[in-house]
């Protein structure tokens, strides 16, 4: 699975980010989890806010923090 | 119909300009000994009734507006603008810039997001003058101070201005003064998550604590200002420079808003003590426009996407703008208040 936490850099990306971790430790999966700040790398996915999240592709939040528990449903 | 009227003023003064606060603080501070027909009094009652008023409104609002706000995000914006062609895609671009989420931290992803999928520069520009300028929360913040008939020309002017910039933008031929790397980017066209009401709700919520948080500081400082206008500044002199007296005052007040960086619930308040104070409609106007719709924080991030020249001419489009429609207020204020 390879997730992708996108976001400038902002306070809320890096709530999501630890959110996603903490799911993770939930679920017990292992996952690639990558941070995407750069701006042009964002703008290549097509997302125009933050924090979003990808999973294995498919863009599961935009623009808002999506709790741990939500996270793990996203990730079955 | 004297009903109808009745329950507006009643909406406008009791819910919306919670008077009653202002009647439960002013006894309270009675209670524990203050003197509030003294001037130290009065602005201590002032400051507490306005932070508590502005506070209750902005979670309030801001909690309703994502709600709403969470059926728009950006992408699809982008794909219903997709639909529409010249001047009408312009206006499709003002009203989405009205209700699509938008801070301008994220005017640059929204700026290559929009451009890169082929939407006229003009379009994009209509979407970024009106969506810091006119949102949902104005009009209703207006409604409480002036009135339902100001706050609706208010938004109608602002997308005007909207619509009108944009496709002067267009007509100017500056799409060469766009930065290489936001007309090369390529960007595709994803599927936005689907939300159920639940997440929408958790979304709603969790904007409204961010924005408090926010724009907290900036309410109390609005207020402390307004507390000062109110009960320190003496009437003349507010008449003198911001009344009718002062044919100059609608520019005055453009470009001292224009640097100026505040949330429009942190005008509010300055707004209301302008206005009690003697202080021209269209004036007042354009100062929240100009500090709402302009900052030097936005200015900045836009330059890095655009050249100079595109930079000038849209904050030219924006001030011009700002002025046209404070001296039209104030030509039209005996008519809508």
């Amino acid at each position: 699975m390879n997730i992708k936490v996108i976001g400038t850099g902002c306070e809320k990306c890096d709530q999501l980010y630890a959110n996603v971790q903490e799911a993770l430790k939930i679920t017990g999966r292992v996952a690639e989890v990558e941070k995407i700040e750069d701006l042009m790398e964002i703008v290549k996915l097509g997302v125009m806010t933050s924090p979003s999240l990808m999973i294995d592709g498919k863009l599961v939040v935009s623009g808002r923090i999506a709790k741990p528990d939500e996270l793990v449903k996203l990730m079955k | 119909m004297e009903c109808l009227k009745s329950i507006g003023l009643f909406v406008q003064n009791q819910i919306l300009g919670m008077k009653w606060l202002n009647v439960v603080i002013s006894n309270g501070l009675s209670a524990i000994g203050v003197d509030i027909s003294t001037r130290l009094g009065g602005s201590v009652q002032f400051f507490i009734y306005d932070v508590i008023r502005i506070t209750i409104l902005l979670c309030f609002l801001i909690f309703i507006i994502s709600y709403i706000q969470s059926y728009f995000p950006p992408e699809r914006s982008r794909r219903i603008l997709g639909r529409f062609h010249g001047i009408g895609a312009n206006m499709i671009a003002a009203l989405l810039g009205t209700v699509t989420p938008f801070c301008s931290c994220s005017s640059i992803p929204l700026f290559i997001g929009f451009t890169s999928a082929g939407l006229p520069l003009g379009v994009t520009f209509s979407f970024l003058i009106s969506s810091p300028m006119v949102d949902l929360g104005s009009l209703v913040l207006l409604m409480s101070i002036f009135g339902a008939k100001v706050a609706i020309v208010y938004v109608v002017v602002g997308l005007i201005i909207a619509v009108i910039g944009g496709t002067l933008i267009e007509k100017m031929h500056m799409a060469k003064y766009v930065e290489e790397f936001i007309l090369t980017a390529s960007a595709v066209d994803i599927e936005s998550p689907d939300l159920t009401v639940k997440d929408r709700l958790s979304y709603a919520k969790e904007q409204m604590t961010g924005t408090f948080r926010k724009v907290f500081p900036y309410i109390l400082v609005g207020v402390g200002v307004g507390a000062v206008i109110h009960n320190w500044i003496p009437e003349h002199i507010i008449q003198t420079v911001l009344g009718s007296n002062n044919p100059f005052g609608v520019i005055l007040a453009a470009l001292v808003g224009v640097p100026m960086y505040a949330d429009i619930f942190g005008t509010i308040p300055v707004a209301e003590a302008l206005l009690a104070k003697g202080a021209q409609l269209g004036t007042i106007l354009s100062f929240m426009m100009a500090v709402t719709t302009l900052s030097l924080p936005s200015i900045i991030m836009l330059k890095k996407a655009v050249k100079p020249k595109l930079l000038g001419v849209f904050v030219g489009i924006c001030t011009g703008g700002i002025i046209i429609v404070g001296y039209l207020f104030n030509i039209f204020q005996d008519l809508l208040i």
